[in-house]
């Protein structure tokens, strides 16, 4: 499918406007997106910008998604990998503000060593993206009306959904396995991190006297007693426009 | 509207649905970009209420009604500065990053049964998806004004949104769980009718829960109490200090679309939508199908009922904004992790028995039959034949090949 419009791309921009294939189109542009962006965050120095040209390229792949008409993987990309990114970017920005960190240079070595393993990955994506005889083509250019719901009854153990052509006929079950087995790696995930974020408590009557005192002593009337002032919000309204 | 287009104007294929693309995002621009006037307006006055004050009173007569318009024009006539430290193109990107991801969301948002931009089959996990990528603008704003006070805000927002998408997720769950679909328009055709139907009466579960939307809604579109991001007793104006003139007024408008649409989100999932709480159109005897007028009358009016829904929402947010004194990170944290999250996580699980054990609710013939039996993939209790059409089964053929 790839190759296929790639191709009618191709053709299409010899074209006059009203032959465009647009699908194509939109395919091209959420490509190029994808891959200018994913080549610049290698290139860039700064960890924000790589981030944001992470988002950039995620966001595009997650375009070419809702262009096949695969919403559901389509959200989810959003979901999942631009919030992992933020909360990337929210670490980056923590660890490297300060002034030795603000720009990464890479050593011309690491940039020879990423750039044979790459276009060696590359080249092997290449090869056999082009060996596919005949890629399988979506019924009428775009799949119409899809739902997520098989998705969600096959993640339950039951297949809604009917073979595809040639496969052995029989019972097929659902993903109630992997589902449930990734479901408990990641819940003993988040039990190793919160024992391994939480506050450490020493054994030693003098350090818990210490963490006693080190306790913030505002308590929450104070706090509300403060907030309520009216000179901080009205104040600020008649000076700063709007607000 | 494409095929309206085609067939009686004539147009060919490609400048038909590029001309309706175009007027469905201009008409959504609208609503972000004319409710924030109407709503900055509209906060000005309650301010100055809830105060004691007048709020605006010259610009446009008695009531001020020209205020946003003016501060507008003004905003448009400052100059647009940039701190020396600031990393120029992150500073520049930030706000339309923000506003685009407002922009976005409001896409897969049902005016009404047809008033849509594009019908998603997952539009209510599209659009808590999308709103999660506003605050992406704001770190950037933070970390590129190379200001201590806006990096601050940044990390508070952060930390945040963050935190409270996960009680948000389970919030949004619930209606998804009763109607069965991710359908924006199902959800809220499901609770057509009297307002008794109406998913925040479908059982105490749901009414509770409604409650701990309004709570995340307000924290993740970073509205008082849970403004820690701006802050402006404290981080003078946080994440965007350094901004000025129309940079500025992106973030403003940004926010006043995100709380825009979380307040329709809460009409829709709990609200019933366009289906008011008197069914108005039914008792005026107007229903789908009357004929094309007809539908068209019935889908303004369903139209201006969602709005009116979302804009109470909105006018309830700034209420609460001027009644309530901010939280401090900590309180924001332990809202979110300690209250907000089991209350959830409870109210999820209580709807779910109460799905399974009373799905017809307390009173009879209510019939809400579960995904599978609905869409006709197995057989349902009633001794209901799988009557899954052809078409049905090509349909979910054709989305796995």
């Amino acid at each position: 499918m790839i190759a296929a419009a790639f191709d009618t791309g191709l053709v299409a921009a010899a074209l006059p406007l009203a032959a465009i294939n647009w699908h194509s189109t939109f395919f091209l542009l959420f490509a190029v997106l994808a891959c200018v962006c994913a080549i610049a965050v290698v290139t860039a120095d700064n960890v924000v910008r790589m981030a944001l040209y992470l988002v950039l390229s995620l966001g595009a792949t997650a375009g070419l998604f809702f262009l096949a008409g695969a919403e559901f993987v389509g959200a989810m990309q959003l979901m999942i990998y631009v919030g992992g990114t933020l909360v990337l970017l929210v670490f980056g920005v923590m660890l490297t503000a300060q002034a030795p960190f603000v720009s990464i240079k890479t050593a011309p070595g690491d940039r020879a060593l990423a750039g044979i393993v790459g276009a060696s990955l590359l080249a092997v994506l290449l090869l056999s993206a082009f060996s596919v005889e005949e890629w399988r083509k979506p019924a009428a250019g775009v799949v119409g009306d899809p739902t997520a719901t098989p998705i969600g009854m096959a993640l339950l153990g039951v297949r809604v959904d009917e073979p595809p052509a040639g496969s052995p006929a029989g019972v097929r079950s659902g993903y109630l396995l992997p589902f449930e087995i990734v479901s408990v790696h990641l819940l003993v995930v988040l039990v190793a991190a919160a024992y391994l974020a939480r506050a450490k408590r020493r054994k030693t009557p003098r350090a818990i006297e210490v963490a006693a005192s080190a306790e913030p002593p505002a308590s929450v009337a104070e706090h509300a007693a403060i907030g309520r002032e009216p000179a901080g919000r009205g104040g600020s309204v008649l000076v700063g426009g709007p607000r | 509207m494409a095929e309206f287009l085609i067939n009686t104007v004539g147009l060919s294929a490609w400048l038909a649905w590029t001309v309706t693309a175009v007027v469905a995002a201009v008409l959504v621009l609208n609503v972000i970009a004319g409710g924030a006037l109407v709503f900055i307006w509209a906060e000005r006055k309650i301010a100055g209420r809830i105060q004691d004050r007048l709020g605006p009173t010259r610009t446009g007569g008695r009531f001020g009604w020209l205020q946003s318009l003016a501060d507008g024009i003004k905003l448009l006539a400052k100059e647009d500065l940039m701190p020396e430290g600031a990393d120029g193109m992150l500073f520049r990107l930030a706000p339309y990053v923000s506003f685009c991801a407002s922009f976005c969301a409001f896409i897969a948002l049902p005016f009404a049964f047809d008033f849509i931009g594009c019908r998603l089959n997952v539009g209510v996990f599209f659009v808590v998806a999308v709103l999660g990528l506003e605050v992406f603008g704001v770190i950037l704003a933070g970390y590129a004004s190379a200001s201590k006070w806006s990096l601050f805000g940044a990390m508070r927002e952060a930390a945040q949104v963050v935190s409270y998408e996960v009680p948000l997720g389970m919030c949004v769950v619930v209606p998804v769980m009763l109607a069965g679909s991710m359908d924006m328009v199902t959800i809220a055709e499901k609770q057509a009718g009297w307002f008794t139907n109406w998913y925040l009466f479908h059982d105490p579960f749901t009414f509770v829960i409604f409650w701990v939307y309004v709570t995340c809604a307000v924290a993740s579109v970073n509205r008082a109490p849970f403004d820690l991001a701006e802050a402006e007793s404290e981080l003078v104006a946080g994440f965007h200090t350094e901004y000025s003139g129309l940079r500025w007024s992106y973030f403003f408008m940004a926010e006043y679309g995100s709380m825009f649409l979380v307040s329709a989100m809460a009409a829709v999932l709990f609200m019933g939508g366009w289906n008011g709480p008197i069914p108005l159109a039914t008792l005026l005897g107007l229903s789908e199908g009357t004929g094309d007028t007809a539908n068209y009358f019935v889908r303004l009016l369903g139209m201006f009922n969602l709005l009116g829904k979302a804009t109470l929402g909105v006018l309830v947010m700034m209420w609460v904004r001027w009644t309530l004194p901010r939280l401090r990170i900590d309180q924001v944290m332990t809202t979110c992790l300690k209250y907000c999250t089991p209350i959830a996580a409870a109210m999820f699980a209580g709807a779910m028995l109460w799905q399974l054990f009373l799905p017809g609710g307390l009173a009879p013939g209510l019939d809400r039959p579960a995904g599978e039996i609905r869409e006709g993939w197995l057989e349902g209790p009633g001794g209901r034949a799988a009557t899954a059409p052809a078409a049905e089964q090509k349909k979910v053929a054709q989305v796995n090949r």
